[in-house]
């Protein structure tokens, strides 16, 4: 039962992808399915977080080969959670997209069909990327997400977002270049890909060796999270996409990349003592971002700023490498999926309202109606930290975890983090001014009254309060996330229900599943060399008597 | 752990060296083929991860694995080259939509930073080419290029 529970956050989103590419004449259906199987996907990653929450680390080896060969989907807390809170924004955001009329208005349209299976294919690879037990099979998962996502940003691209959505399509291929690069050498260092052995096999080889590694995996996941000075792509080519798509790459791309990195900095890497280098990169990416946003003079360029700035507080937790720390990350990825998608939103609203983006011109126009007010007021206040919103909550627990780790590199951090969120509220009251305080110009003509704005608010709305229900349920939602955070620094729980209970995983067992079973590698001692290369001695022997067996059987 | 012999370092390293330079050039074509040259290095790489060439495939018989070649890099690298494949084609398209679009396929300065540091100086109405960057930095996925007109 719990194997069917772990596949179809994947699954289902890849059926209904295929099937909404078949019926792409009727619109109707297209949305249907994509409702209804990121509906579904989103009940079974709650159940997935319950479980996961009682009984430890739910584990899947697909097709039934063992843990350090065959593919292995893993969930525990910290994927669970941010796959619950990812499905359901995913699914807020589908919904708006439908409103706005991105996803296709009428049946039959050829070039909003891609929309639908792209979407669907994106929520699958972000499952998959949550769920992924080995490096490969993250890299499959990151592409699945990024192919989905090439397709989302230059679907319908005019001459302005074509080049936008070109620099962030070389970017994401040159990271994913490198990521496989990374499992390249990662591979021929250790003979295996599968997470939890790596976390194994890691202490065995160079420690020089294991450095390279750790920065190799910290620079690939850093592009795709956007972590200062790997961010530059960011804010060029988001704000030029429609506000669905622009919301569900910054809420769920970079927080996957983010995910990634979390997972494969603690379990690969494990460290006692807080890391300084990512510490320095968690404080410029703080100042820098939030520095960029307030220079900036169109409101989609200044929330993907903002976006930038605040990837550095989640650095800020996982580079403390405290239980504390982490869980201030957990809990502040939480909330940034939420209510980042959340303001992407409302910017698109408002931008359908107004007819622009650029702030100056904004200042000018007459302000958008009140229930917007409303709904950016909380997303804003949120992100800058006010309590009892949710930021609040991420925030006063990093803060927390500064104080205890002490240090004249932390308290630096610490008062580079709430100079930012001053700046971040500075940002939001420039927003607010530009916004909704009542311009010169009176409304010139009646605003059409687009179909679906209904939806579109709605949509909104419940992006914001899955934020707000975040604040409301802080103190169960702390604890599960403190109990993540404790998983991920003691490891134990997760390489045992990958591996099985340590050594119990006999040779023979593998050795039973027949000839030519990848895990060859798996079996030899970590230290040393794993593959005997030209060198060995018996290398040429073997395949002398490999080939006399081979030629008897004919 | 596996090393790499000098032939396949300096082939492995060279053609990294060609597709990164490559990716630095300014037209999209080259860019295009800087992503193929780089492809083909990765791939190559993790195939030269599974140890020295020379092996015989796995057959799925026989007691000696140790004969082998190592399957799954060689199934990694085959994801790999599908996936880039794919990518390729994508690149190609979108390089092809964008020489259509916009009649050239070099990379620009960074308008949106120039317009950045101008805003202080309104342009004038009759600014043509001032018009053009507004249109290709700032509008919104609703609205391309209307905020400058009105």
């Amino acid at each position: 039962m719990t194997d069917w529970l772990l596949i179809a956050p994947v699954l289902l989103p890849v059926l209904a992808a295929g099937l909404s590419l078949a019926v792409w004449r009727s619109a109707g259906a297209q949305r249907l399915l994509g409702t209804g199987g990121l509906l579904v996907a989103l009940v079974d990653a709650v159940v997935l977080l319950i479980l996961s929450d009682r009984r430890g680390p739910l584990v899947l080896d697909v097709g039934g080969w063992p843990a350090p060969a065959g593919i292995t989907l893993v969930a525990d807390r910290l994927s669970a959670l941010l796959l619950a809170v990812a499905l359901a924004v995913a699914l807020a955001v589908l919904v708006f997209a439908i409103g706005q009329g991105t996803a296709g208005s009428g049946s039959g349209d050829p070039v909003h069909a891609p929309f639908h299976p792209s979407y669907l294919l994106l929520a699958a690879g972000v499952s998959l990327a949550f769920l992924a037990g080995d490096l490969f099979n993250l890299f499959v998962a990151f592409e699945l997400m990024l192919a989905s996502s090439y397709v989302l940003i230059n679907l319908n691209a005019d001459e302005s977002r074509i080049r936008a959505g070109m620099t962030y399509t070389i970017t994401s291929l040159l990271s994913s270049l490198l990521f496989l690069t990374a499992i390249g050498v990662v591979y021929a260092a250790t003979g295996t890909v599968n997470l939890a052995d790596l976390g194994e096999k890691m202490p065995g080889i160079p420690e020089g060796l294991r450095t390279v590694f750790s920065l190799l995996l910290l620079i690939v996941f850093g592009i795709k999270a956007a972590m200062v000075p790997l961010h530059f792509w960011l804010p060029d080519s988001y704000p030029t996409a429609p506000a669905p798509i622009t919301a569900v790459l910054a809420a769920l791309l970079t927080k996957v990349g983010l995910y990634a990195m979390v997972r494969t900095q603690t379990l690969l890497f494990p460290r006692t003592e807080p890391w300084t280098p990512l510490l320095v990169a968690a404080g410029v990416t703080l100042l820098v971002g939030i520095l960029g946003a307030i220079a900036q003079q169109d409101l989609n360029r200044l929330l993907s700023f903002v976006l930038v700035s605040h990837i550095g507080y989640m650095l800020f937790g996982l580079s403390l490498y405290s239980v504390t720390g982490l869980t201030g990350t957990v809990l502040y990825a939480m909330h940034h999926i939420a209510v980042q998608a959340a303001l992407f939103l409302i910017a698109g609203l408002v931008a359908a309202w107004s007819g622009t983006a650029s702030l100056s011109r904004l200042a000018r126009a007459a302000p958008p109606p009140g229930i917007l007010a409303a709904l950016f007021l909380i997303s804003g206040l949120s992100l800058a930290g006010i309590p009892p919103l949710s930021g609040f909550v991420g925030k006063l627990v990093l803060l927390q975890a500064g104080v205890e780790q002490g240090g004249a590199a932390a308290l630096t951090l610490l008062a580079a983090a709430l100079l930012t969120s001053l700046l971040t509220l500075y940002a939001m009251a420039k927003v607010w001014r530009a916004v909704f305080a009542t311009g010169t110009e009176r409304p010139s003509r009646a605003r059409p009254r687009v179909a679906g704005t209904r939806l579109m608010a709605g949509a909104t709305a419940g992006t914001v309060l899955i934020g707000v229900a975040i604040a409301l349920g802080a103190g169960p939602v702390a604890r599960v996330g403190e109990r993540a955070a404790v998983d991920l620094l003691e490891r134990d729980a997760y390489l045992e229900a990958v591996l099985g209970v340590r050594g119990a995983i006999p040779t023979d067992v593998r050795e039973a599943e027949g000839t030519g079973e990848p895990g060859e590698s798996a079996r030899t001692p970590s230290a040393g060399r794993i593959r005997g290369g030209g060198e060995d001695p018996g290398g040429e022997d073997d395949r002398s008597t490999h080939r006399t067996e081979e030629r008897e059987r004919r | 752990m596996t090393t790499l012999d000098l032939t396949s370092a300096v082939v492995v390293g060279g053609l990294f060296a060609v597709g990164f330079h490559l990716l630095l050039q300014r037209s999209l074509m080259r860019l295009l083929f800087g992503f193929l040259v780089l492809g083909h290095s990765t791939n190559l790489l993790v195939l030269l991860a599974a140890g020295p060439p020379g092996r015989p495939p796995v057959t799925g018989h026989g007691q000696d694995r140790a004969s082998f070649a190592d399957p799954l890099p060689q199934a990694m690298a085959l994801t790999a080259i599908v996936i880039t494949f794919g990518i390729s084609i994508l690149l190609l398209a979108l390089v092809y939509r964008g020489w259509l679009l916009l009649g050239h396929d070099e990379v620009r300065d960074d308008v949106e930073d120039r317009r950045l540091g101008e805003s202080e100086h309104p342009r004038r109405p009759g600014d043509v080419a001032g018009q053009q960057e507004g249109a290709s930095g700032r509008t919104t996925g609703e609205t391309p290029g209307k905020g400058e007109e009105r």
